[in-house]
């Protein structure tokens, strides 16, 4: 069995006295895509956060290809990317440009060649030379997209990679995220409200409430396993237990 | 450090003067505007004083040199501002960049844009109002590259207050040379200043290059020793202002700040 391409250990994080997320842990193995779920504020942007090196763990380790995240942050992340709707490249940089500049950050080889190809992928080309403020939603979540391809990416984080794009386009980028993931090359972590497309793509789920792992299982199998009829119904009582408990991280 | 992560954040900026004329423009007017300005101003001056002083090289080389200084620190700060104002350092440092390359390709940038403006500053000075900086030949460089670490130090202190305080900082942060600046001597000795105010000026690397300029152009010898004093308090300044930096960046990366930088999440 290959090595995890994501090892989070007892990983926790505590503002003040809030503890959003509350000692997890979990791995993402390479051709494998994980769904991080959660009712809002149940942890899961932080720990995306953390494990992208922009939030600090009070505690727990974080490895990524088995590189420790603290103590050589630069080559972890090297083999890294994301996509986030909450990150919107510079909008005032053309769809190409945005594209040179991180793909020089990633020091991607033959870069002209691998925008070229992206911009085809992701059906960007006609915005080459577009700023990416005034695209769409739709658009710039595709540029999203294609920015964290560049580097061919050991590992993803993905954070509502699909949200603002229409059904077909979104069906087609969950397509070749999947055949990118097939070749065994990478692992993702997905986090998605859309328990359709969850269950479409991930393997692996992971439910998050109040900071905790509460559930972890084969999306298609889960709910059965819990006395829900679909994920849908599953992630709703989840969340609701979480309201019921009263907290929020 | 990684040449090419340097080199994308240098194109990034170089990208952003490309296609944006608003951004070019005030590289080049601010300079003419205050040329014309005190360059009428010293020529009045020679026209109507007794006193045997070239007012040209005193005041309209002092505006230049000060602006060189401002052109520089806004350099830094306007490119750092510029990832504030697109909300960009979430993407930029959720990447392999370090802290030392981003600072890196913000300086590489400023010298980029302020190297431009003082080549225009000089150019049009000589045209208009007959001062030449060349006159003064190699022995200039020494100041000018003092008021250059200077600056680029102002420009890395006003990205970590920017860093630390959010948008709204900006408030702060342009007027601070004017701040420096009457402390500075920048036009006239230091001898004039009360006590308190030489205080404050003997930490000043500025205040070093004014008075050496003063000497050197009233034709005494240049007091190499208070300008390399000078240039070596520039370059503590830089390296205390980049620690600054990099400490801020910490806290912003143990608080969460960077993932949720915006105005609203900053005090």
């Amino acid at each position: 069995m290959s090595p995890p391409v994501l090892s989070v250990q007892n990983l926790a994080k505590v503002f003040g006295s809030v503890k959003a997320v509350d000692g997890v842990s979990f791995h993402v193995s390479p051709g494998e895509i994980v769904g991080l779920l959660g009712p809002n504020g149940a942890g899961k942007t932080t720990t995306i956060n953390m494990v992208l090196g922009v939030l600090a763990p009070t505690a727990g380790r974080i490895a990524i290809q088995g590189v420790d995240l603290r103590d050589n942050r630069s080559a972890a992340l090297s083999g890294t990317n994301f996509a986030a709707v909450y990150a919107p490249l510079p909008g005032n940089l053309t769809v190409e440009q945005n594209l040179r500049v991180f793909g020089m950050i990633y020091d991607v080889a033959n870069l002209t060649g691998r925008i070229e190809e992206l911009l085809s992928t992701y059906d960007l080309a006609k915005f080459r030379s577009i700023k990416a403020g005034v695209l769409s939603s739709g658009e710039q979540t595709r540029l999203g997209l294609a920015k964290a391809m560049l580097n061919r990416p050991r590992l993803l984080l993905l954070d509502e990679p699909t949200a603002s794009i229409d059904p077909s386009a979104a069906r087609d980028i969950r397509a070749g995220i999947a055949g990118f993931v097939e070749s065994g090359h990478c692992g993702v972590l997905w986090t998605s409200h859309n328990m359709y497309e969850v269950e479409a793509v991930c393997d692996r789920v992971l439910f998050l409430s109040h900071g905790k792992i509460v559930l972890e299982g084969d999306p298609k199998t889960l709910p059965g396993e819990h006395g829900s009829e679909t994920l849908d119904d599953l992630f709703v009582t989840v969340a609701h237990e979480a309201l019921g408990q009263g907290g929020s991280a | 450090m990684n040449r090419s992560r340097i080199s994308a954040v240098v194109l990034r900026i170089l990208y952003l003067y490309r296609g944006s004329p608003q951004r070019v423009f005030p590289i080049f007017i601010w300079v003419a505007v205050d040329i014309l300005l005190w360059g009428f101003l010293t020529r009045y001056l020679n026209s109507v004083s007794r006193a045997e002083v070239n007012f040209v090289p005193a005041l309209l080389g002092a505006v230049l040199l000060w602006d060189f200084l401002t052109r520089v620190m806004q350099g830094v700060t306007m490119a750092f501002f510029e990832d504030v104002w697109t909300r960009n350092f979430l993407n930029f440092f959720a990447t392999p960049l370090r802290i030392s390359e981003y600072l890196t390709g913000l300086i590489i940038a400023a010298v980029g844009a302020s190297a431009l403006s003082l080549v225009v500053m000089v150019l049009f000075a000589r045209a208009a109002f007959g001062l030449s900086f060349l006159a003064y030949g190699a022995a200039l460089a020494p100041f000018i590259m003092v008021l250059f670490v200077t600056g680029i130090a102002l420009g890395v202190f006003a990205a970590a207050l920017g860093l630390r305080l959010g948008p709204a900082s900006e408030w702060l942060i342009w007027p601070i040379p004017m701040i420096v600046s009457p402390f500075a001597g920048v036009f006239y000795p230091l001898a004039v200043l009360p006590g308190w105010m030489r205080a404050i000026a003997a930490i000043l690397p500025p205040s070093y290059v004014f008075e050496g300029m003063r000497a050197v152009v009233s034709g005494e010898p240049a007091p190499w020793n208070k300008l390399a004093f000078g240039g070596g308090l520039a370059l503590a300044y830089l390296v205390l202002a980049c620690l600054m930096f990099a400490a801020v960046y910490r806290t912003a990366i143990r608080t969460g700040l960077i993932a949720r930088y915006s105005a609203e999440t900053v005090s």
